[in-house]
């Protein structure tokens, strides 16, 4: 079976973002980037069902900037078999990404295509769901347990209140929950092989999908900071401090 | 302009997020309808039907929407968004789930998680784990938008209910089918409702000890939440996540207990009103957020404050 994994170049998770003094946009000029940590997540899930041979080829893609190309050998030393980068410099919203993956599923043909959740710096959480919509395949959102059965893959997906039990016909679309699997370290050795890997390069017009943005970035701005607190001494101060000065309890 | 509101709800009660939708919907522009859509869902109609500012309300029951599956809902929402210039529901599990899958059916691109509505086109949505906001314009011709429920207060009780529609349902897609869930009963409020909450971090160390804080909980009437930290180390299940990628809260008070304050976490919780931290880690990030903290072994501190209240 053909998996395909997409894999978002993102700004570290630990760094802390900081605004543009315009307005415009966040600073992201020489800032750590990273694999975007539910990719990962989705990449060690690929691998770990090639390991159990229930994946026999997975197929690793990212959209964007030249530099996604380190995220793509990144998913080749975990373990994907090639890579493919949409390139482009437009910021692509989660309607153009779907398009874009359509062209490639519908190109590449994978029996389940596994992605993350969310992007940890948009913190969209669409892009799974609107591809698997296009294709008109159902989806499997924020799974913490996958198993394939003939026909068909059965999830436990994380919900508000709980867990949640669905079954959907394969081909199918599913993105990845936190506690679905730790992703692996990637090893020096692991490293170099994937210099080797096919890494193909594609531009989104070749695929006849247009990336243009629809929603329009007005201004960006922080959020306004919360006031300086105060360190108690102890439990006593606390409670006088709730009941009397913020009148909480 | 008028504006379809996707109610979450229990099948008899509406779930927290779909009041506040329904605010967010009102400034939207228009007449607001509220669509309440389930395997049998009448009381759910009726409470849809008192919320202050619901003009007409869309019931339609059959076994397809058992679980609310996104394949069978979005087959239904589709054909109907036509006559509406917005379509709307709260930004939980549910309303993520459904509505990208809608918004992608009508070519258009949805807007996540939005805090506030500047005008019936443009919005505001914290990105980067709520540190930066971004405002947003829309020119697509129906804007589909998921509502975080801490941006808006949630919708009152209208002096009379609006008037209530049956709708037949579409067919079931066939793609996927629910297999039930396991879901925790809870004698607590619902941690995205509660006017109080007590949550625990890595530092509780182990499941057991939980109990501290909710005994806690049950003095101050209080739900009960927990860190990304803890939930991954098995301590409390996953539906007591508090983060950027669990559940946003903003209660009058948020008591965060060997919680060191990730970023995260943070963009959880930063927005309640009262925050207290307890933890014996001086230097703990979560300290800068807090309103009063407390540099103490929990150990100590919880069973202590649990007594004095």
């Amino acid at each position: 079976m053909k998996v395909l994994v997409t894999v978002k170049r993102v700004v570290d998770p630990q760094v802390k973002v900081r605004v543009k003094s315009d307005g415009s946009g966040v600073q992201t000029a020489n800032i750590k980037m990273a694999m975007n940590p539910f990719c990962e997540i989705a990449v060690e899930q690929a691998v770990r069902m090639k390991e159990a041979g229930v994946v026999t080829e997975i197929v690793a893609v990212s959209i964007g900037a030249p530099q996604c190309q380190e995220t793509l050998r990144t998913a080749m030393a975990m373990g994907a078999d090639r890579g493919i980068l949409v390139e482009t410099g437009v910021e692509v919203q989660p309607l153009g990404i779907a398009k874009v993956l359509k062209a490639i599923v519908d190109k590449e043909s994978p029996r389940l295509v596994i992605m993350g959740k969310q992007g940890v710096d948009d913190d969209n959480n669409q892009s799974g769901q609107m591809l698997a919509a296009l294709l008109g395949w159902p989806q499997g959102t924020f799974i913490s347990a996958i198993a394939i059965n003939g026909d068909s893959a059965d999830c436990v997906r994380e919900i508000d209140s709980g867990l949640e039990k669905v079954t959907l016909r394969l081909p199918a679309v599913v993105t990845t929950d936190l506690r679905l699997n730790e992703p692996r370290y990637v090893t020096l050795p692991n490293i170099m092989k994937a210099k080797k890997k096919p890494l193909e390069v594609v531009k989104p017009e070749a695929l006849g999908v247009d990336v243009a943005p629809r929603l329009k970035i007005l201004k960006v701005q922080e959020p306004a900071r919360r006031g300086a607190g105060v360190k108690v001494a102890d439990v006593k101060e606390l409670v006088a401090k709730l009941k009397h000065e913020a009148k909480v309890i | 302009m008028a504006v379809l509101v996707i109610a979450e709800h229990d099948g008899k009660s509406l779930r927290p997020g779909t009041a506040n939708a329904v605010t967010a919907a009102g400034r939207m522009g228009g007449d607001v309808t509220v669509l309440t859509a389930g395997l049998q869902c009448g009381a759910a109609a009726q409470a849809a039907a008192r919320l202050a500012g619901v003009k007409k309300v869309l019931l339609c029951e059959a076994p397809q929407y058992e679980g609310f599956l996104a394949e069978n809902l979005a087959a239904l929402i589709v054909p109907l968004a036509a006559g509406y210039s917005h379509v709307v529901a709260p930004a939980t599990g549910f309303g993520k789930n459904l509505m990208p899958r809608v918004a992608a059916q009508l070519d258009v691109q949805q807007v996540s998680d939005i805090s506030a509505v500047e005008s019936p086109d443009t919005f505001v949505r914290p990105i980067y784990a709520g540190n930066v906001l971004a405002t947003v314009q829309s020119g697509d011709r129906i804007k589909v938008v998921t509502v975080r429920a801490t941006g808006f207060d949630a919708a009152g009780e209208s002096a009379a209910p609006a008037p209530i529609e049956t709708l037949a349902p579409a067919a079931d897609a066939g793609l996927s089918k629910f297999n039930g869930q396991e879901v925790h009963k809870s004698d607590r409020p619902e941690l995205t409702a509660a006017r109080v909450i007590v949550s625990g971090g890595r530092g509780m160390g182990s499941a057991e000890n939980f109990k501290i804080l909710e005994a806690l909980a049950d003095k101050l009437g209080a739900a009960v939440g927990a860190s990304r930290a803890a939930v991954d180390s098995g301590f409390v299940p996953n539906d007591y996540q508090v983060g950027q990628t669990g559940k946003i809260v903003a209660p009058e008070l948020y008591i965060a207990v060997g919680i060191s304050g990730a970023i995260q976490h943070l963009a959880g919780m930063k927005d309640s009103k009262v925050i207290v931290a307890i933890n014996k880690d001086a230097e703990a990030p979560i300290f800068a957020v807090a309103n009063y903290w407390l540099v103490e072994d929990l150990f100590k501190a919880v069973p202590e404050l649990t007594k004095e209240l």
